[in-house]
């Protein structure tokens, strides 16, 4: 064998050993927890929590069906199935309103004065940097039944009830869009802000309206940061756990605080483990679709 | 054709008040290729600007054919441009960036195949038509950028230093492409540049632009012969000034002494008056001749050899420098050297009396 093959042996082993601790940490810290999860849901409930090592299909069996206690018929689990519909359709509503509210704000920023950006960018932020939990009892101040827009509104004379917001599913939402918001800001921002301005200029020289400009060229062209802004916001929506908890009021649960009532009274780990692997499904087949959805277009426009 | 009257633009306000345009008054005549020249900063591209729409003028007036163009917006005026880095949009292919201005304008599908198709052949880039526009070259973005602002048939085209980005060669084609492509469309074309040698070689007028004022309006050869002023003689090509005496004035001829005592009959331009004036004379209008003979005496202090001819640069006795440019041709020498006595002579009626 020649030198430099056995020297090439040496470079390749070397780079293997080079990586080898980032790719433990990968393995324990990634994996290792998923499998744990994956494992759990194929066990037995333990009787104070915890798992007895039984392998069983329960779990699985009872995150879409249920067996009626008096006369044993198999249905569809409907609360399951109703907190499940309820995190997709209030993520999804997030999204969009992230969308609705993060694009006029983020082009409003990319359209300032270079110098004026990172102030504009900061205010976005500094809410961003609060707990959590701060932030989502401010946005609940401002809607319960005594707190701010209420109270407002009833001062004015326009309604002369409280409206109820607060544990409904639009609190919820509210307070998941404020949550979540810079989540679509940012990303957005960064793909305009290197949005080449000639190009707007361009197409309003070629005939286009002002709504044909937003449709045939900047959105086009930002659409890479909306992608990345709807992902960053669907995903964490979907598995939110606070705000539904806060907002809700313990009655509006979603797939967060399902998972969470499993673990923790519910005492069934393995029903848990299984609804976390749903959740995290859901949430591959969500992006596959989307990214591809996104790309697709992107193709058929040229 | 396009009437420019009296237009202002300032910005900012106070101190820092900054008039982009300054009273800036001009016709574009139809079928005209017109340039805007000048230095950068000189409100050239502003003035453009304010055509298409994207600038609105402090104060004055846009009409087209009596239509009042500052009512419209971009979009509706039937102006298009070639943006200064073409702008093409980079997520659609050059067929469909020349399709663009036709679809917003709602033509029928067959129609915009049929120009689209046609734009194409005129600019040479039928082949390229499925490309991205990223994966096409300068020169060949550059073709693009004019198919796209040439399909929907705009009554005036603006062309924003469309040149500037392309080598020397590249440049020197497009030149000539761009003054058969206004021949072929008959579309008024408004050139704006700042390089004089693309101003001179493709416009029927130029406007000379300086400070946010316009200050010379005319044709090529007019503008480089007879400057009305300092400025502008000393941006369009090379120029000497002399400091002279003015004598007087006798219809074309213009009677000046010059500082060694000689005297000379020269262009008048406007509003020169007897006493100080400055005498501009082109390098190659003037030649080097024996001190005893010359109408300024001096020293070759320095030769620059350029290819096609030799700069002569002489010290006169003054202090001041003058260029003479003289051909070269093979098998002639030159008759005088570095360091030696000589002087410079230009005969009758080549220079240009400008105001001091």
């Amino acid at each position: 064998m020649s030198q430099a093959t056995s020297r090439e042996k040496r470079t390749v082993r070397n780079r293997w050993l080079l990586l080898t601790p980032a790719l433990v940490i990968l393995f324990v810290a990634a994996s290792g927890p998923l499998l744990i999860t994956l494992t759990y849901s194929f066990l037995t409930p333990g009787d104070y929590g915890g798992v007895e090592w039984e392998f069983s299909t329960d779990a699985w069996f009872n995150v879409f069906l249920q067996r009626d206690i008096f006369d044993d018929t198999l249905g569809f689990a409907d609360a399951h199935l109703s907190i499940l519909w309820r995190s997709v359709k209030l993520s999804l509503m997030t999204t969009v309103g992230a969308i609705i509210l993060g694009f006029p704000t983020a082009y409003f920023i990319a359209t300032r004065p270079k110098g004026n950006r990172d102030i504009w960018m900061l205010l976005i932020m500094i809410p961003f940097w609060t707990n959590l939990l701060i932030r989502t009892f401010a946005v609940m101040e401002l809607i319960r039944n005594e707190g701010t827009v209420n109270t407002v509104l009833m001062w004015t004379g326009v309604i002369d009830q409280p409206i109820q917001i607060l544990f409904t599913e639009t609190a919820i939402m509210i307070g998941m869009l404020y949550v979540y918001l810079p989540l679509m800001v940012l990303p957005l921002y960064a793909s305009m802000e290197r949005l080449d301005f000639s190009l707007v200029e361009a197409g309003y020289d070629l005939y286009a309206t002002r709504f044909a400009v937003l449709k045939r060229i900047i959105l086009p062209l930002v659409k890479p940061g909306l992608i990345a802004g709807s992902i960053l916001v669907f995903v964490p929506s979907l598995g939110a756990y606070v705000t539904p908890r806060v907002m809700g009021g313990g009655k509006q649960l979603m797939l967060g605080n399902l998972i969470e009532l499993q673990f923790g009274q519910g005492r069934n780990w393995p029903l848990g483990a299984a609804l976390s692997i749903t959740l995290l499904v859901i949430v591959m087949f969500a992006l596959i679709f989307y990214v591809r959805a996104a790309g697709k277009e992107e193709i058929g426009h040229g | 054709m396009i009437d420019i009257e009296r237009v202002t633009k300032a910005y900012g306000a106070g101190k820092s008040r900054f008039l982009a345009l300054d009273d800036v008054s001009v016709k574009v005549q139809e079928n005209e290729f017109f340039t805007l020249l000048g230095p950068s900063g000189c409100g050239k591209t502003t003035l453009l600007r304010v055509i298409a729409g994207f600038v609105d003028p402090t104060s004055g007036s846009v009409t087209m054919d009596g239509t009042d163009l500052l009512k419209l917006p971009p979009h509706k005026r039937p102006i298009n441009t070639v943006f200064q880095n073409y702008a093409l949009f980079p997520h659609l292919t050059v067929r469909q960036n020349i399709a663009f201005g036709l679809e917003m304008l709602g033509r029928p599908k067959a129609e915009i195949t049929k120009t689209v198709d046609e734009m194409m052949e005129l600019v040479k880039m039928t082949a390229m038509a499925d490309r991205q526009t990223a994966q096409i070259s300068g020169g060949q973005q550059q073709r693009v950028a004019l198919a796209r602002a040439l399909a929907p048939k705009p009554k005036v085209l603006l062309l924003d230093e469309p040149l500037s980005a392309l080598d020397f060669k590249l440049r020197k084609d497009m030149q000539i492409e761009l003054k058969r492509l206004q021949t072929e469309t008959g579309i008024t074309f408004v050139f704006v540049t700042h390089d004089q040698e693309e101003a001179l070689t493709m416009s029927d007028r130029i406007a000379v632009m300086h400070a946010g004022s316009i200050r010379q309006i005319g044709g090529p050869h007019e503008i480089y012969d007879q400057p009305a002023e300092r400025f502008v003689a000393d941006f369009i090509g090379d120029t000497n000034f002399l400091s002279a005496e003015l004598l007087d004035v006798l219809g074309d001829a213009a009677n000046v002494r010059l500082p060694s005592g000689k005297t000379i009959s020269a262009r008048p331009s406007q509003g020169i008056a007897k006493g100080k004036v400055t005498l501009a004379i082109r390098p190659e209008h003037a030649s080097l001749s024996p001190p005893d003979e010359a109408l300024l005496p001096g020293v070759l202090s320095n030769v620059v050899y350029f290819g096609t001819d030799t700069h002569f640069h002489v010290t006169l006795d003054d202090g001041e420098t003058f260029v003479v440019r003289a051909q070269n041709q093979p098998g002639r020498e030159a008759a005088f050297a570095k360091g030696d006595r000589t002087g410079i002579s230009f005969p009758a009626g080549v220079g240009q009396v400008l105001r001091d």
